[in-house]
């Protein structure tokens, strides 16, 4: 008996590390979504500030960043610059308020500047669910279409602007003009 | 030149490591005492040529050697000398050589302060602090190199340490974090050795818990910093944000603080001896998680540490070889450490086992907390990020339970169990603590406009009172008996000491948490607003130049009714090289209250966004982090009867 509670904590150890090595393999901030290449889900959810119910049908007709935030996000404050200078090269960019509340949000965009042209609110974290949010901050190029282009997990900086998003999303916005 | 220096010390370091590790083999195998002696001038050269080779990378950033990719990327010739003298430890590469070189500076402290343990048992030790200096060495030198060139063209000039690092918190920060975290690796060391000679003296575990004190205080010194220098420096008013970089920190303090409760009791009884062990192991694989957490990017944290798939395998092995190889160990040989037989009843020692497996189930919501969102990911189970509202659900009542407890172990004695006199003891602290904490909560929701009746505050007081009251109970009865050379024992007084720094810091969390205002507001030059009693006043906003920034400054006076009380003036900083803002916070601050201004963005025509917060005792956080510090520092200095 004494044996096998001596060894419960090796079994622990092993379980923990295989979890711990499967989750280097899937690094979160390379993880593919499934989603690549699909329509975003179907969803009816309100906008921050706003009673009007909104579907994924009144997102199309442009292409554009989803940037999934909260204000309990960490990361987001360090990524919430970067967004307002996006806006202000002209670049769409439509929030997925991710779990939080609501008060909260609207803070948060008076104090640091808004830099979407809407936030979707999610606080049951549903439409972020269906998206395979990992963890706030997220990033999602939408085409015209609906369909989602590429993803990025983390922070979105200048250098991930540069390397990943700039050309697909130029490209998407010349193809539709 | 200097950068190869620094590299071949360390590629010697390493030979060092592996003869350290098997001087105990060689004295098996020729049963000649030489081998036993070797191990201390080994200790001490391993010590010599890793600070070699810190001074080395310290020296390359002084005299901006951009040849150094290291350097390169993380100092500039604008950098003030005092951060390029922190940039060594400012990011990765570096940090892991500081950690290194405490490591050294632990393994030569077993070798020259063991005098108390037999040649063979402090070899046993000495080659294990080995075993994870050459893992770390091989790590540092395939993986991490901070001596690595940029050939055959360096660049001009050098990019920039992190913005957020350039702080007089970094300078001290991760060395006194390191030497807890590298300092749990001696009763680590210790559990190894004492699981392979198969028994545990008294003075044995008497000779480690110094050590374990002295870890445990410079880590729980490490995070208190830490949160403070987050506090002022991030410009967002929290002082904990419960991230995943915090939280590999937190656990093996969890672990620690266990450990030393647990340690206690097993030199004072000889019991719980096998639990003693396994948490010595439990808290340095913690440490040895936080690094893998940290360093590997498995997790998304704000702490943006570079990541590299190579590094994480590596990190995961070596995790996989410490960790697993001593937990099997643990499993085979644990049954043989002997202990005696617990008492029964009311005792100081059920208290205590108490209060470990209060720390103990901290430690696993910490965990899971932490690597949940990993977990579910991968058992498709939904992807689920968890967030300050899982910690707090599950921190305040565990640690009303560990206040409640900590009061009850006061009047408590060892052995001698009898429950009615304990309760007799605390009825007294128990009615002052439940009437004045009604009372004082009460008193402020009558007296203040700015405070209204709070639950979170009244538990505060209770707890608060309950942990200060029994204590003076207890040093009233010991003085009343004549137990006065109690008192005088050191280890008594750190404990106390320590006591009262969490009483301090309890009331800290809880009276900030519940009496804060926040108010985020658009203001402009000339402006004024009323929070919380204050009037505050927008005077001015000016450009300053910094050393290697220029910043926008907004100078806010600060009113009570028309008596000026003071200015405080926030910046935002633009770093010139890198394209990096930061906010840099303005903090008026007496004992009791903080005003906190933080700038937002500038809106539009001269409107810029801040952030006023009133925080009453916020200051007691900190405070009580440095009691507890200090109370470790001193229970380590007991001497102890022999």
């Amino acid at each position: 008996m004494k044996k096998i509670l001596l060894s419960a904590p090796i079994i622990f150890f092993l379980l923990t590390l295989g979890f711990l090595y499967r989750g280097l393999e899937n690094d979160p901030k390379h993880l593919p979504s499934a989603l690549i290449g699909k329509n975003i889900p179907t969803f009816e959810l309100r906008t921050l500030d706003a009673e009007n119910v909104l579907t994924q049908e009144q997102l199309l007709g442009q292409p554009f960043l989803l940037n999934v935030w909260a204000t309990w996000c960490y990361a987001c404050r360090i990524e919430h610059p970067m967004l307002v200078e996006l806006s202000k090269r002209g670049v769409k960019i439509i929030g997925l308020n991710y779990k939080d509340k609501e008060s909260l949000a609207g803070d948060w965009l008076d104090d640091k500047g808004d830099p979407y042209i809407f936030s979707i609110f999610d606080p049951d974290g549903k439409l972020g669910f269906d998206l395979g949010v990992y963890g706030a901050p997220e990033t999602y190029l939408v085409d015209a279409y609906g369909i989602i282009m590429h993803k990025r997990v983390g922070v979105l900086d200048e250098r991930i602007w540069q390397n990943e998003f700039k050309d697909k999303y130029y490209a998407l916005e010349n193809a539709i003009k | 030149m200097i950068a190869e220096i620094g590299q071949i010390s360390l590629i010697l370091a390493l030979c060092t490591c592996v003869l350290m590790l098997i001087t105990p083999i060689l004295y098996t195998q020729f049963q000649n005492g030489i081998w036993l002696r070797l191990s201390r001038p080994l200790a001490v050269n391993h010590l010599l040529l890793i600070l070699t080779s810190f001074i080395c990378l310290t020296v390359c950033f002084l005299i901006d050697d951009f040849s150094v990719r290291y350097v390169a990327q993380n100092s500039n010739t604008l950098l003030p000398l005092v951060y390029k003298v922190s940039a060594v430890w400012g990011a990765h590469e570096g940090s892991l050589l500081l950690w290194m070189l405490v490591l050294g500076g632990w393994t030569a402290g077993v070798a020259f302060l063991g005098s108390k343990i037999s040649a063979k048992f402090r070899s046993h030790m000495l080659s294990v602090l080995a075993i994870i200096s050459l893992g770390f060495l091989l790590f540092l030198i395939f993986t991490s190199n901070p001596f690595e060139r940029i050939l055959p063209i360096a660049p001009e000039e050098g990019g920039d340490l992190n913005p957020l690092l350039q702080d007089f918190g970094l300078i001290i920060h991760p060395p006194l974090l390191y030497m807890g975290y590298v300092g749990l690796a001696v009763p680590f060391a210790f559990a190894i050795a004492v699981l392979i000679s198969g028994t545990m003296e008294k003075e044995y575990i008497a000779w480690c818990r110094p050590w374990i004190n002295i870890a445990w205080a410079f880590l729980t010194a490490g995070i208190t910093l830490g949160s403070w220098w987050a506090y002022y420096e991030l410009g967002w008013g929290g002082w904990w944000f419960w991230d995943p970089v915090e939280n590999a920190s937190l656990m093996p303090w969890l672990i620690a603080t266990a450990l030393m409760h647990s340690s206690s009791v097993t030199e004072k009884k000889g019991t719980i001896v096998t639990w003693t062990i396994l948490l010595s192991i439990a808290a340095f694989s913690l440490s040895l998680l936080g690094t893998f957490l940290v360093r590997s990017g498995v997790l998304t944290s704000v702490h943006a540490f570079a990541t590299d798939p190579e590094r994480g395998v590596f990190l995961l092995v070596m995790l996989a070889l410490f960790v697993g190889g001593s937990l099997f160990l643990f499993a085979f040989k644990g049954h043989k450490l002997a202990s005696n037989q617990n008492a029964n009843g009311w005792t100081r020692e059920l208290l205590l086992v108490i209060n470990n497996m209060l720390l103990v189930s901290m430690t696993i919501i910490v965990l899971i907390g932490t690597l949940y969102p990993l977990v579910s990911d991968i058992l498709n189970l939904g992807k689920i990020s968890v967030g300050p509202p899982y910690f707090d659900f599950f921190f305040v009542p565990t640690t009303v339970a560990l206040a409640i407890f900590m009061g009850m172990s006061a009047s408590s004695r060892w052995s001698t169990s009898n429950l009615s006199e304990s309760m007799k003891r605390v009825i007294l602290p128990l009615v002052i603590c439940l009437i004045s904490s009604i009372f004082v909560v009460f008193a402020i929701e009558a007296f203040s406009r700015n405070y209204s009746f709070s639950w979170s505050a009244l538990i505060t007081f209770i707890a608060v009172l309950w942990i200060f009251l029994t204590l003076i109970e207890d040093i009233h009865l010991k003085l009343r008996t004549k137990m006065v050379g109690v008192i005088k024992n050191k280890s008594f007084l750190g404990m106390t000491v320590a006591h009262c720094g969490l009483a301090i810091l309890i009331l800290g969390v809880g009276l900030s948490s519940a009496y804060s205002t926040q108010e985020d507001l658009r203001m402009k030059p000339g402006s004024s607003t009323y929070i919380s009693g204050y009037r505050f006043n927008f005077r001015e906003l000016n450009e300053i130049e910094g050393p290697n920034y220029s910043a926008s400054q907004g100078v806010f006076d600060i009113y009570v009714g028309d008596n000026l009380r003071g200015s405080v003036a926030p910046e935002k900083r633009r770093y010139f090289s890198g394209r990096d803002v930061m906010t840099e916070a303005g903090i008026r601050t007496n004992l009791l209250k903080d005003i906190y201004i933080s700038l937002g963005e500038p809106i539009n025509n001269n409107e810029w966004s801040v952030r006023l917060y009133v925080k009453p005792m916020v200051r007691f956080i900190w405070i009580g982090g440095f009691l507890i510090a200090v109370g470790g520092i001193i229970a380590s200095f007991n001497r102890r009867k022999s």
